[in-house]
């Protein structure tokens, strides 16, 4: 692996940034992430802030069966 | 219940053989018990591979490729006349799934990414119709319990069945399934892997976490959900199926375990219970990504002739999924048991 981070801007959603991060927020607190990859929040919209929750999605009012998870 | 979490290591002890639900699973199981042959099996093939007899058979005959049964050789995995009974049921789901979820209407990468938007509308905490949206608005903790008893048949085994496409993938699209299969596994941590974090759950709500603890109360509808995985997983044929299933659920799952947190806490069950899909609400947020953009996308630049097993794979696990959603919320909205029989009372 090269030492260069990598970060790629979904433009739908979140930044994915490479490798474990510490990130500060807007009001100085730290929170870190261990994730071979981490999604950062671009929307606001997170009830995890800085961290995406997929909140950023549509929503829509309609049937939809609706997950577990994996 | 019981709240305190013991430090566990995960338990190594194979699962009992589970009772027989037809002839075709009293001929196998009793070859696996008796170390014979199943005599009479392939004639025992029952019409409704989608029922218990079938589905319970073909749980039994995966398990052999997993953790095996106690008491049982680990070298029937490979016996081939298990494996001949195996395949009979395999050709009878396949054409069965293949009907309930056609897709003579994709032509190509072009249709799987309408697929994938479709997979990413989530209807509203009011709207939904689903299982964790019924837990969240109205759930109890017996059927968040039952819940847990019906899918501990995947996660106790989570992303197992997924591992087997690992070899059949290359390239980026394989770099990227094994990045989303490393942090499923725990990134490097034991205490992470979601296997172990589902037990943890399970102990917090009072639940055996014991690996296959819960199989003779497991229903046709929940196994069929596993066994469809173990099939994708275990064809290279059917290897684009296999990514598609993999994408509905890592797609579908942060909004679904997001709800499941906020039931646990209005149900008043505790943070340790709700760990589990906490984990997954960040997780699923990021696998989501590397699904869609790391693994489908390089996949079908390289085959596109995959494009509509991708989509199968999709359709086929959301029909299962629904099945079992209405198996649920059918039994729940008539005070009944969702499983075979109902939890024994916890302690
Ligand atoms: S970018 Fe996903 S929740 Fe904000
Ligand atoms: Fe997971
Ligand atoms: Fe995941």
């Amino acid at each position: 692996m090269s030492g260069r981070n990598r970060v790629e801007i979904t433009g739908e959603g979140p930044v994915l940034v490479n490798g474990p991060v510490d990130v500060t927020g807007p009001d100085g607190e730290v929170v870190r992430s261990e994730r071979s990859v981490t999604a950062l929040c671009t929307c606001r919209r997170s009830r995890r802030f800085p961290f995406c929750d997929t909140s950023h999605r549509d929503r829509e009012r309609r049937a939809h069966r609706g997950g577990g998870s994996r | 219940m019981t709240l305190t979490r013991q430090a566990p290591a995960p338990s190594t002890t194979e699962p009992a053989l589970p009772a027989p639900r037809g002839p075709l699973s009293a001929a196998v199981l009793d070859a696996l018990r008796t170390g014979g042959r199943p005599g009479g099996a392939l004639d025992a093939v029952p019409d409704d591979v989608y029922g218990e007899d079938a589905q319970l058979t073909l749980y039994c005959l995966y398990e052999l490729h997993y953790r095996g049964f106690a008491g049982v050789d680990p070298e029937r995995e490979w016996d081939p006349e298990l494996l001949t009974v195996r395949r009979d049921l395999e050709r009878a789901f396949l054409a069965r799934l293949r009907e309930d979820a056609p897709v003579d209407d994709v032509r190509g990468p072009a249709d799987v990414d309408a697929e994938m938007a479709g997979l990413l509308t989530e209807p509203t905490d009011a709207d939904g119709t689903g299982v964790s949206h019924h837990l969240l608005r109205d759930g109890e903790p017996w059927q968040f319990r039952e819940y847990l008893a019906h899918r501990s048949m995947y996660h106790l085994k989570e992303a197992d069945p997924q591992a087997w496409v690992i070899p059949r993938l290359h390239g980026a699209a394989k770099a990227a399934l094994v990045t989303v299969e490393h942090d499923e596994y725990g990134s490097g941590d034991p205490e992470r892997v979601h296997a172990r974090l589902f037990a943890a759950m399970m102990r917090a709500a009072g639940l055996d976490d014991g690996y296959g603890a819960y199989l003779d109360l497991a229903p046709a509808e929940t196994l069929a959900e596993v066994t469809l995985m173990s099939m994708f997983g275990l064809h290279r044929a059917l290897r684009g199926a296999l990514v598609g299933q993999f994408a509905a659920v890592e797609l579908t799952s942060s909004p679904g375990s997001d709800r499941l947190v906020r039931a646990i806490a209005r149900m008043g069950l505790g943070p340790e219970v709700a760990e589990f899909y906490a984990e997954h609400v960040e997780a699923d947020a990021v696998h989501e990504q590397l699904v869609r953009r790391g693994v489908i996308r390089p996949l079908l630049a390289a085959e596109p002739e995959l494009a509509a097993d991708v989509v199968f794979g999709v359709r086929a696990s959301s029909f299962l999924a629904e099945r079992l959603e209405r198996r649920l919320l059918g039994a729940w909205g008539a005070r009944a048991t969702s499983l075979r029989e109902p939890l024994p009372p916890i302690g």
